[in-house]
């Protein structure tokens, strides 16, 4: 039993961290048809921003420290985010392709740009110590940065489903995910939304980028492309532009994974997740919640 | 010496990919009342309005009372108060009656609420409705009540609003769009020529992406030949 509670947490806290990178990546294709795959190197640069504001306060108690980490990685994915957006995605929103080859290029020279100032073996994060240890949940010892992760990432759902829902930027961002030339001929300057769509995605990817280090415990330059395929993965399961989708996607990723790879064999779970992909692809081409912000 | 037009379009040129669909449009349109833009199937009457609006690229002029309109964004135009009612409808399937209406609340114009709930009750009635759910005639009430909401509107881009709707709702259309008239100008798309008699004054006549007529309605009408060349057998029958 204990171990069931381990392997669900642990999944859950993964996908807590699939989720923050697939809602943004979600609404950003949604309302604005563009396929970021620039938006792990939003996560990648957040996670040495927090490591960096991290080691500039070496005196500060563990706690302060990994606040500052937190903050410093939200604003550096939103800051990155806004600036991609703005200088190189707005001059190709016409230009699909040209959208495709500029993220990836923004993708592949971050990573070789971080790697370049930083190296490419892993640096460990320190965490205060509460974040070291485990607590006891239905007898089993799970460690408490699973927990953080999974309680940010509800708090992150919540915060954007009240912005979707209850704010009228989130009404444009969900009538613009169903026709933005429509949303224009209202009056409404769609662009201005993009941008805030962008900057809301960095921020959420930022934020997994801290969270992220805090979870496995170091970072390095590949972990953002490698959590980008799963997240891309999430999108699609998920639904291209609903944030619950996402959510919902991310948590039975992450479980599957995390069982299967523990039950059956190491990659099992990888794999089963990419049957997941095909078959809901066939049988419900626009994902478990697609079409719905 | 006559007025300066609401709505001047001076060779306006639209491509389609390689179709060339429209050839050098000009036509102006006058304050107040209803101007028909009329023509058969495929003439480029929705491209002439979407070319207006510059939801498609277009080349040549168009001015909303002497303001050139062709380097603006969308969003610029139409809070200059240029409202638009598209073919299709376009409602927000996902979104309440409500929220598509406070979606074309524009920021500082006076809201007609009150006469769009007068003209469509049942946008009151279904106000937490989806609009997707509603009927083709209720979805046409949601479109033209986003358009009529804002009271600094100059002129309405209305883009066949009576299509594949029942009679009784064309009638109910109709009374909403002469309503709808006193308060500012129309430029309507209309393919049932009874409707377009019975509210404007003024017609404009495209046929392969040129003017081919422009003047009034009746004489238009009256003109079995001209009925029949630009509009159609049915249409010359009509008169």
């Amino acid at each position: 039993m204990s171990t069931i509670v381990l392997l669900s947490i642990t999944g859950l806290g993964l996908g807590a961290l699939y989720f923050l990178i697939a809602a943004g990546l979600s609404l950003i294709w949604g309302l604005m048809r563009v396929l970021n795959f620039a938006h792990g190197a939003f996560f990648t640069v957040a996670s040495y921003a927090a490591w960096l504001a991290m080691t500039s306060l070496p005196s500060a108690s563990p706690w302060l420290q990994w606040l500052v980490a937190l903050v410093a990685g939200v604003v550096t994915g939103g800051v990155f985010a806004t600036l991609a957006e703005l200088i190189l995605i707005r001059p190709l929103y016409r230009r699909p392709v040209g959208q495709v080859l500029v993220t990836v290029g923004l993708a592949l020279a971050t990573v070789a740009l971080v790697e370049g100032f930083f190296g490419t073996d892993a640096r460990t994060f320190a965490l205060p110590v509460w974040l070291t240890q485990t607590s006891a949940i239905a007898g089993a010892a799970i460690p408490n940065t699973r927990l953080v992760v999974v309680i940010a990432a509800v708090a992150v759902l919540l915060l954007l489903l009240f912005f979707l829902q209850r704010t009228r930027y989130g009404l444009i961002v969900r009538a613009g995910v169903e026709n933005r030339a429509m949303v224009s001929a209202l009056g409404i300057d769609v662009q201005r939304a993009f941008t805030l769509v962008f900057a809301i995605g960095g921020m959420a990817a930022g934020l997994a980028g801290a969270l992220g280090a805090t979870y496995f415990g170091s970072i390095d330059p590949a972990r953002g492309t490698s959590m980008l395929i799963s997240a891309f993965i999430v999108v699609v399961i998920g639904g291209l532009g609903s944030v619950t989708g996402s959510a919902l996607a991310a948590v039975i990723v992450g479980l599957l994974q995390q069982f299967l790879n523990f039950y059956a064999a190491a990659g099992v779970g990888d794999f089963a997740v990419v049957i997941l992909l095909a078959v809901v692809l066939l049988v419900r081409p626009s994902g478990l919640m697609g079409g719905k912000a | 010496m006559t007025a300066e037009p609401l709505l001047d379009l001076r060779n306006l040129d639209v491509f389609l990919g390689e179709s060339h669909v429209l050839q050098g449009v000009s036509f102006a349109v006058q304050q107040g009342g209803i101007t028909a833009l009329l023509g058969r199937n495929g003439v480029g009457k929705t491209t002439t309005l979407r070319g207006i609006l510059g939801l498609v690229s277009r080349s040549g002029s168009v001015r909303l009372e002497g303001v050139e309109l062709t380097k603006m964004p969308v969003h610029e135009i139409v809070r200059l108060g240029v409202g638009y009612v598209p073919e299709d409808r376009d409602v927000f399937s996902g979104l309440t009656v409500t929220e598509n209406l406070k979606l074309a609340e524009r920021p500082g114009a006076p809201l007609r609420y009150e006469l769009v709930y007068e003209l469509f009750p049942e946008l009151l009635e279904r106000a937490a409705q989806k609009a997707g759910t509603l009927s083709g005639g209720q979805q046409q009430m949601v479109a033209l009540a986003r358009a009529l909401l804002n009271g600094n509107n100059r002129i309405l881009l209305i883009d066949e609003p009576t299509k594949g709707l029942a009679p009784l709702m064309v009638s109910r259309v109709a009374e909403a769009l002469k309503r709808a008239a006193v308060l500012t100008t129309i430029l309507l798309v209309e393919q049932n020529l009874a409707v377009a008699r019975h509210l404007a004054k003024d017609a404009i006549v495209l046929d392969q992406g040129r003017v081919q007529f422009c003047g009034e309605i009746d004489r238009l009408v009256g003109d079995a030949d001209l009925a029949r060349r630009y509009l159609g057998l049915a249409a010359a029958e009509a008169h």
